[in-house]
């Protein structure tokens, strides 16, 4: 199967004052992958969504959408591209019903039954003011407008946030649908790992505007480790090795937190003739929030190209 | 059969689907020849991305536990014999021997473990006995 690019960065860079918000960031998307893009606030994750629709420009560096220039978009190529921004901003004063025959207008393919079909799932009354929505209602709104046209490629920046529980299994439901529909790319950014876990193929963490790690979601999940470590005595001070991104000591035991856990780390740890190595997995969540909270300039990058291979893994100390 | 997912285990949503088909047909929730939910029904059912449920489905395929039929579905495979008797009866025990560690670390004595065995035996689906073999 030829995978085709359907986002794609070169050394894109962005800076707000003397503060480099996003560094020479190369992000490949291919088509037909579900992209989750996450980051801590403030990681670089809106400047990049925002300047990957024009809406921000970049200092240096380039990026394509479908194979064009970004700044260069042909109007046929924008249609195919949609947006969710992060909120679901809408114009208040209209209805519903107002709000898709505004958005109709803008496009030359319309797929009314699937508005239809979304709008009446969620038992949206067409004449409701778009005021009077709740959150839930909003996020289900901007996504109906969003996959109306039949957009090829959707890019969403934290489409759940805000949402409870419930309303987020309906959206995450509504984006699953989409992507049965073959073909079709989606870059989404979030702060809910579980949902990232569900649906995304592959993830992209940014950490103070770095990409650190890219790669296939169970890939990154799997490769971070915890081992805990029991000593005889007081546990050693100072340890070091490559693809170390956090340590602890209490008393005789020493938490690690490994990247890429692999024979050379494990001489390493053995060298501190431990008594006993307990190696613990983490879910998504601990993983990230065990990757994001190490030492950031120091984090070793993490990154896989192309395929799902777990062999063409390829990784360096930062 | 009702799947489950959990995305706070440490388990990879993958795995967990596996290991849930595999404990199925085991406890005889699942008989040969019963069919699985398709990848985009389950996918849909358990809002995860198609791809994971395939990559399980693939798994067990490979596994000898599930079958693909061309335009019919995925269905549950007969008991593997691709291996031999002697090959089979070797990594069964090879995990007896794990069990029966743990036993004697636990402080059973080999009659409680006879009885757990047996009284554990009828939740279980055995392949029902052929004339020879």
């Amino acid at each position: 199967m030829t995978m085709t690019d359907v986002i794609r960065t070169q050394r894109l860079t962005k800076h707000y004052g003397c503060h480099r918000v996003v560094d020479s960031l190369n992000l490949r998307v291919q088509q037909g992958q579900v992209y989750g893009f996450l980051g801590r606030n403030g990681a670089g994750k809106s400047t990049t969504i925002k300047m990957l629709l024009g809406m921000v420009q970049p200092d240096s560096g380039e990026a394509e959408l479908l194979g064009e220039p970004v700044s260069k978009l042909r109007p046929e190529t924008r249609e195919r591209i949609a947006y969710i921004a992060e909120g679901h901003p809408l114009y208040n004063w209209m209805t519903v019903g107002e709000v898709v025959r505004f958005t109709r207008a803008f496009y030359s393919q319309w797929n009314t039954e699937l508005v239809e079909q979304i709008l009446d799932h969620f038992e949206l009354s067409r004449k409701q003011k778009l005021r009077r929505l709740s959150n839930g209602q909003r996020a289900q709104v901007s996504l109906a407008l969003a996959v109306a046209p039949e957009p090829e490629l959707l890019i969403l920046d934290d489409p759940t946030l805000g949402l409870d529980t419930v309303v987020r299994r309906d959206f995450l439901e509504s984006l699953i649908q989409i992507i049965h529909r073959k073909g079709r790319t989606i870059l989404f950014s979030s702060h809910i790992l579980g949902d990232v876990e569900r649906v995304a193929d592959r993830i992209g963490i940014l950490v103070d505007g770095v990409l650190r790690v890219d790669c296939p979601t169970d890939h990154f999940r799997a490769s971070v480790k915890k081992l805990v470590l029991d000593f005889p005595g007081p546990a050693p001070e100072g340890f070091e090795c490559p693809g170390l991104v956090n340590q602890w000591r209490t008393g005789s035991q020493l938490e690690l937190v490994l990247v890429g856990y692999d024979d050379a780390q494990r001489t390493a740890v053995e060298s501190l003739q431990p008594r006993n190595i307990e190696v613990v997995e983490l879910n998504l969540e601990e993983a990230f929030i065990q990757y994001t909270r190490g030492r950031r300039r120091s984090l070793p990058l993490f990154a896989t190209e192309g395929s799902d291979d777990q062999s063409t893994r390829d990784q360096g100390a930062a | 059969m009702q799947f489950l997912c959990d995305t706070t285990s440490r388990t990879p949503i993958y795995r967990q689907l596996i290991d849930q088909v595999r404990h199925g047909v085991a406890r005889g929730k699942l008989r040969v020849g019963d069919r699985l939910p398709s990848v985009r029904q389950l996918s849909r059912e358990l809002v995860v991305n198609p791809n994971t449920v395939a990559r399980a489905y693939t798994e067990l395929e490979r596994e000898g536990t599930l079958i693909t039929q061309q335009g019919r579905g995925v269905f549950v495979a007969p008991p593997r014999t691709d291996l031999t008797k002697k090959a089979r009866r070797k990594q069964l025990g090879e995990r007896l021997d794990l069990l029966f560690v743990e036993a004697v670390h636990l402080g059973f004595t080999a009659d409680e473990l006879q009885a757990m065995v047996q009284d554990r035996i009828g939740q279980f689906a055995f392949v029902e006995e052929k004339g020879n073999e």
